[in-house]
């Protein structure tokens, strides 16, 4: 059995490489403490979906991304733009770059296979004490519509006490299996939104791993649009006392679109807070959803506080959101733990009560919806992302709205 | 000058034991400028009454007719039966988060007069209803009905009757859980709304104490979903003083 703790945060690689045997897949690992991470792509035998971690993904469409036969990933897929403010800087490197593959190890067969698939990685660097004067915007366009997988790799460095907001957005077509590495430095605060928005036909997988330095705050924010299958796996951990990690999610699932959002916030550090709310709407026959939420609270990790949340509103029929909230407390020394989730149809009572004041019922459920999103659209705190994200709800909304008119 | 007009109503609601007949054989008619107690025990269909009115679609409406100036009413859908002006003030407001109570009545304000109110006069006439019934200007902001005590909701309600300016209001137990201060208030907003002669009102109790306050043309009693008993102001001091248990003796 298996005892590497993915908790070693930093880590490097050769420590990465030197586990032993394992066993790990058909039976599921009772404690996320014990969940392998590794360097090595044999640790990861090509799932089958049987595994805990791959039991609601859609096997046959990630396949491309396990590289089965071992051949690696093709090269260029993707098409990295970065424009960023004059304080941050900006480097394309090659993989042997030491930075590279120092926040965490990859946790699964995509995650794995992206760490030996790309050759050049972005590295967005905010240097110590610097506070950047406008958002830095990463583009992400997938160049390819053969369905051929490819890698990306980017890492966000936010260095002690510095401060900005970097957006990374997914657009295009692509099958793209990609790792963030995103570390904040002690005292750094430093918002990363990852936004999915990729063309049909995309399949998209990425290992987000963060570490968050002493009395730093990382706000992740996720937002999940567009693409066939979507399957993002943030992985968190703590270099030392105060950190604060929020962890925002918003996505909207459309007729058999598949998003799947996995978190991990590993509380092994005293004094951490993590707060994760996710939020996603549904709508269409075989749209799916998915959102797991593990949080481990270790034994040395007293005034531990945290609490994670995912809500989940089911528009139509046909559509299925599953909930799986994970919370392991192995000291009774903290300031709280707790987790919540609820997934609901879209509410008639609240639909009935605007309409019996004369708002159309198209205009009722918009209301509804926008307001389900509202207070984390509002927390994000990226005004050019907040609106954004309306607009996409709305986007995403006229398509319902344009249905039920055909209704009548 | 409004008329809604309730002939022979039926309704029943669907229960796993099939269809169970709540009204049987409403009649009632509500002209602008008169306001109708609806009294009764529980459990006497004065609810649901008030929910068939608005468009519930729990409540099947197996029976009789409802008219608003000649027209159709249960043909029309909830809102469409909003827009022809009537209103209902429910006993338990729904929350409805993200939702701002300020976005709220300008959505509803403007889905009623087909186009968005003057954005002046509406934030003042906003402001002045708000304080007339000392609601906290911080209200505006708060998600509708959410985290909202129980006489919170009920003046919101009232709020939204001074603001929509409804033909036929119904006000469903607007009394119930109230505390005499805040049933003063709500009754005053009743009051100012009936003041202008133009609304019909429909106010459902089960007790008399709101009458008190919004003194009514005509008492009606309600039992076993139609109405027993009708008569004038008189009635309900019949009732406060005898109860209703002369209606509800087996016969």
């Amino acid at each position: 059995m298996t005892t590497e703790l993915s908790t070693s945060l930093p880590t490097d690689h050769s420590r990465a490489v030197a586990d032993g045997a394992h066993s790990h897949g058909l039976v599921p690992e009772a404690s996320r403490a014990a969940r392998l991470t590794s360097f090595d792509p044999a640790d990861f035998p090509v799932p089958t979906g049987r595994e805990e971690e791959w039991r609601f993904s859609p096997m046959d469409r990630l396949a491309p991304l396990f590289d089965a036969a071992g051949e690696g990933l093709r090269e260029g897929g993707v098409q990295v733009t970065v424009v960023n403010p004059p304080e941050v800087g900006v480097e394309i490197v090659g993989r042997d770059d030491p930075r590279l593959g120092s926040v965490g190890r990859p946790g699964d067969r995509t995650a794995v296979t992206a760490w030996h698939g790309f050759t050049d990685a972005t590295i967005v660097t905010v240097p110590p004490q610097t506070v950047a004067s406008s958002a830095t915007s990463v583009r992400v366009e997938g160049l390819d519509r053969t369905g051929e997988p490819t890698a990306a790799h980017l890492m966000v460095h936010a260095g002690e006490l510095s401060e900005a907001v970097v957006v990374i957005d997914h657009v295009g077509a692509a099958t793209l299996t990609e790792t963030v590495e995103i570390q904040a430095d002690d005292g750094a605060h430093l918002t990363v939104v990852s936004i999915q928005d990729w063309e049909p036909g995309s399949v998209h997988a990425a290992a987000h791993r963060l570490s968050v330095g002493r009395d730093a705050t990382v706000k992740h924010v996720v937002v999940t649009l567009g693409g066939d299958v979507v399957r993002i796996t943030p992985d968190a951990g703590f270099t030392g006392e105060g950190g604060d990690v929020q962890a925002l999610g918003l996505y909207f699932a459309d007729a058999d679109q598949h998003q799947e959002h996995r978190l991990f916030i590993d509380h092994n550090q005293p004094s951490c807070r993590s707060r994760v709310t996710y939020k996603g709407a549904l709508q269409g026959d075989g749209a799916r959803t998915v959102w797991v939420g593990d949080v481990l609270i270790q034994a040395h990790a007293e005034g531990t506080d945290t609490y994670e949340l995912n809500r989940n509103l089911v528009l139509t029929d046909g559509a299925r959101a599953d909930s799986v909230p994970n919370l392991e407390i192995e000291t009774g020394e903290i300031e709280g733990a707790g987790h919540a989730s609820a997934t609901g149809r879209f509410d008639d009572e609240q639909l009935f009560y605007l309409m019996s004041r004369g708002v159309h019922e198209i205009d009722a459920r918009r209301l509804v919806v926008r307001g389900f999103f509202a207070e984390l659209i509002g927390q994000v705190g990226v005004p050019e992302v907040e609106e954004r994200l309306l607009a996409a709800i709305e986007d995403e909304l006229a398509a319902s709205m344009a249905a039920l008119e055909g209704e009548r | 000058m409004s008329t809604l007009e309730i002939r022979d109503l039926h309704v029943s609601v669907e229960t796993k034991e099939g269809a169970k007949p709540i009204l049987r054989g409403v009649d009632l008619t509500i002209a602008s400028g008169q306001t109708h107690a609806i009294m009764g025990p529980n459990g006497s269909g004065k609810s649901t009454l008030a929910y068939s009115l608005a468009g519930h679609p729990k409540y099947q409406i197996t029976g009789g007719e409802v008219r608003l100036d000649g027209q159709d009413v249960l043909a029309m859908s909830v809102d469409e039966r909003a827009r022809a002006g009537m209103f209902l003030a429910m006993q338990y407001p729904v929350e409805v988060p993200g939702v701002s109570v300020s976005n709220f009545l300008r959505t509803a304000k403007t889905a009623l007069d087909g186009e968005a109110p003057a954005l002046r006069h509406w934030v003042k006439d906003v402001k002045t209803a708000m304080e007339r019934l000392r609601m906290d200007p911080a209200f505006a902001d708060r998600s509708v009905n959410e985290g909202f005590s129980g006489g919170e909701k009920k003046r919101h309600e009232i709020l939204q009757m001074e603001l929509l300016k409804p033909k036929i209001a119904i006000l469903d137990e607007t009394d119930s859980g109230l505390d005499v201060d805040a049933l003063r208030i709500v009754s005053e907003g009743i009051n100012r709304v009936r003041e202008g002669g133009e609304v019909g009102v429909m106010l459902i109790t089960h007790y008399t104490r709101i009458l008190r306050y919004v003194q009514p043309d005509f008492v009606h009693v309600f039992v076993d979903g139609r109405i027993a008993e009708e008569g004038g102001p008189e009635l309900a001091e019949q009732l406060e003083a005898e109860g209703y248990d002369r209606f509800l003796a087996p016969a």
